[in-house]
């Protein structure tokens, strides 16, 4: 058996069906002081999830999820990683070392977590600035987002984007003008839909942009021509500094599509979320056209690094909903109180998760700026290399595809 | 005491206001001011004056600005003059314009003394834009809805209205909100465009666009906000505004003109300063209004000097340089003209986020420093 040192309680995997939990004693050999066996954690469970408020619906998403070990230790997983990577940010921005704009995602991680695993690999999706989470799940790597925060060559968008424009395959940004994903997002569905490879897109924005018109006149097109689009409003109550009362004069943001039928979600609650993402993605997928979710979140941050977040709200409120609603919490204790994992297991997994973002920040600290031959790279698509002008008539820089 | 001053401009430092009075006969008292401060006393005292003005923008009132522009004013003038709106670009200028000219359709037409009065019973907004780059949204309303309407309407209704906002550059904001839009706005007819750099010009042009009964456009600069400068004991009256259409000359010189707005006048003095050492003398001319442009002090000032170099964040291809530069063709300067006219320039690019082509992609003070070598064939 290979050895694990280290004064931790850690776990040994025997085989498939056997976890050994090992501690050092005084005098320095191993015991075991717990053993379990997959056996003894519940492979799966089933949960009573909040009903959704419906517009225009007749039925919606099942009261009830079924959960498995694996997959709650992967949301978990994922949930972490998403926060951890955002208080790190955090970190760095306070050191200068991110600079510009930062929006961060913490407290809203069961939006991102939970739509994805409603949706396909395959399918699409975009949403506004408050990004990072999604550019995680939608396939880009922690040290690929943190190395873009910190402006390096090795960032997803080379460090030429910043904290509000990172892309990925499938995954359309990142977008800096608010509201303006909405249309864009119709766009990628009128594409899915013209060829025909049963795809759909999911259309993020906040209650901020909720108030802008190109939103409304998305609506009518999408539901018109019925094109495959998932719109996801996430409430987190607050647009900048203004509340959703002083901004919108319905905020039932669900309702808002009007003939579009909606659905008002619990957003920190990871499975209502993936419940009504796969309810969307069937209504969708079934060509009955787009479909409006609202996801009630909440972030911890302020609206973005510059924002202390507590002039326009209470930290008593903002701990209210630490203590009482916060999704990673709410996953943790239901897995722990249906025995599908341990105590111990889930820390374990905050180490690992610990060392990977500590490895991602390392990486995006020391890796080099770009070169400044990339300064004019990439301002058109498949076009021989020109000449662009620099700052006076004798600066001639080179730009390629 | 001018690096001192090179310092304070080229804003490296952000200086809260820093209280200078000197009873001293022969010195007047002067004021260490910020930019920001200067634009709140402007609004401060226009709203105080005159019952019509209002502000309205995003986070205006109790987030007191976003940049801390109209801090202190929700407090003091409440809900009905100064007003936080959702965020909904197209309306809050249709609003805007509305308020503007609201009056005038209610009133029977023909009679010259009600036009005036009802001239006055228009509101006179100050719309806000968190950033330009927002105001691309509405653009069409400032456009066709502001700037056009009193020519389509030969005169019967007039725009009193300022869109005031932090346009071009700042410090890694990346591509889409970095841009310059002095030339968007500067090409239409029927709009009057400000950019002022220092905390006079910033109180004063302010000041005269409020009381402008015209659109106006005044594209302030995020990165001078917290940039302070002196303002003389003529500044700080309730009274004082800057003519629109009149550009000042910063630093006089014998050798090259050096023409700018907003930061780059700043680093336009720092060149100068720089190449004084070398016996260049640069004059520098802070435009302080792109539209109407004021030709007539540029042209003076090449008859002088005889080389004319613009400088600007925005981008070159039909930029406020271009645009200077043909003029100049076009009028009696051109034959004073020993070389070709030279504009200085942001880079041809959306901007890029990482630190290292920031800073490539708009002018530094080396490139001023280099064209003005090139132009006088140093």
């Amino acid at each position: 058996l290979p050895s694990l040192i280290t004064p931790l309680p850690h776990f040994l995997h025997t085989g498939a069906t056997r976890v050994l939990m090992f501690q050092r004693t005084s005098t320095g050999s191993r015991v075991v002081v717990a053993s379990r066996t997959y056996a003894d954690f519940t492979p799966q469970a089933t949960f009573d999830i909040k009903k959704c408020d419906l517009h225009k619906l007749e039925e919606g998403p099942p009261l009830q999820a079924v959960l498995t070990r694996e997959e709650g230790l992967q949301y978990y997983r994922t949930m972490q990683v998403m926060r951890r990577m955002e208080l790190k940010a955090d970190q760095l921005y306070k050191q200068k070392i991110i600079r510009g704009f930062c929006h961060l995602y913490d407290g809203q991680e069961a939006c991102a977590v939970g739509i994805e695993s409603g949706i396909n690999r395959t399918d699409h999706l975009i949403t506004a600035y408050r990004a990072h989470g999604y550019t995680l799940t939608r396939g880009g790597t922690v040290r690929e987002i943190m190395a873009e925060l910190t402006g390096r060559r090795g960032g997803i968008a080379k460090g030429k984007g910043g904290s509000m424009h990172m892309y990925a395959k499938h995954f359309y940004g990142g977008n800096g003008i608010v509201g303006a994903q909405v249309p864009l997002g119709a766009g990628v569905a009128l594409a899915c839909k013209y060829q025909g490879k049963n795809e759909l897109c999911v259309c993020l924005y906040g209650d901020g942009a909720a108030n802008q018109g190109q939103i409304f006149e998305t609506y009518n097109m999408a539901a018109l021509w019925k094109l495959p689009c998932i719109f996801i409003c996430e409430n987190n109550k607050y647009g900048m500094g203004t509340s959703v009362e002083r901004a919108a004069a319905s905020t039932d943001y669900y309702k808002r599509g009007d003939f579009i039928p909606g659905l008002r979600v619990d957003g920190m609650d990871i499975l209502c979320v993936r419940e009504a993402t796969k309810f969307a993605a069937e209504h969708c997928r079934s060509g009955k056209g787009p479909i409006l979710m609202e996801l009630q979140t909440y972030r911890y941050h302020g609206h973005s690094m510059s924002d202390p977040g507590i002039s326009y709200r209470t930290r008593e409120e903002i701990q209210e909903v630490r203590s009482k609603s916060d999704p990673i919490s709410l996953l943790k204790d239901r897995m722990i109180s249906n025995n599908m994992a341990s105590v111990e297991e889930l820390k374990e997994i905050d180490v690992e998760v610990r060392k990977e973002i500590e490895d991602a920040a390392q990486f995006a600290t020391t890796d080099p700026e770009p070169p400044l031959e990339d300064l004019c790279n990439h301002i058109f698509s498949n076009e021989p290399p020109m000449e662009v002008r620099g700052t006076n008539p004798w600066a001639k820089l080179k730009s390629i595809s | 005491m001018a690096s001192l001053r090179c310092f304070f401009r080229s804003g490296r430092n952000a200086i809260s206001v820093v209280l200078r009075r000197e009873f001293h006969k022969t010195s007047p008292a002067t004021l260490q001011v910020t930019v920001r401060d200067a634009l709140n006393q402007a609004m401060d005292e226009e709203l105080e004056r005159d019952e019509r003005v209002f502000l309205l923008g995003e986070e205006v009132a109790q987030y007191d600005g976003a940049y801390k522009v109209s801090r202190g004013l929700w407090k003091k003038y409440g809900d009905k003059r100064i007003i936080d709106t959702p965020i909904s670009e197209v309306s809050k200028i249709c609003l805007s314009i509305i308020f503007a000219i609201f009056f005038l359709s209610l009133t029977p037409p023909g009679c010259v003394l009600y036009r005036l009065t009802v001239m006055c019973a228009g509101l006179r907004p100050i719309c806000e834009f968190m950033t330009f780059n927002f105001s691309m949204q509405a653009i069409d309303q400032v456009i066709n809805s502001a700037a056009k309407t009193y020519y389509m309407s030969a005169g019967l209704q007039p725009v009193p209205i300022v869109f005031r906002g932090p346009n071009g550059a700042s410090a890694g904001v990346a591509a889409q909100h970095s841009q310059c839009f002095a030339a968007w706005y500067s090409h239409c007819p029927g709009l009057k465009v400000l950019s002022p750099w220092s905390a006079e010009d910033a109180k004063g042009l302010l000041k005269s666009a409020i009381r402008d009964d015209n659109p106006v456009v005044v594209l302030e600069n995020e990165l001078m906000y917290g940039v302070a400068f002196e303002l003389s004991d003529e500044a700080q009256s309730k009274d004082f505004v800057i003519p629109i259409g009149k550009a000042k000359i910063e630093r006089p010189g014998n050798h090259v003109t050096l023409v700018a707005h907003s930061r780059m006048v700043g680093f336009c003095l720092d060149a100068a300063a720089v190449l004084a050492k070398e016996g260049v003398e640069c004059e520098v001319i802070n435009l302080r209004t792109i539209r109407p442009l004021d030709t007539d002090t540029i042209e003076a000032s090449i008859m002088k000097t005889n080389h004319l170099i613009s400088v600007e964040g925005g981008w070159p291809q039909f930029g406020v340089g271009a645009e200077i530069c043909a003029r100049i063709m076009e009028g009696p300067a051109f034959n004073y003209l020993d070389a070709p006219a030279i504009r200085v320039t942001g880079v041809d690019i959306p901007m890029p986020y990482a630190k290292i082509l920031e800073d490539n992609s708009v002018p530094q003070i080396k490139d001023i420093i280099f064209s003005v070598k090139k132009t006088l064939n140093m």
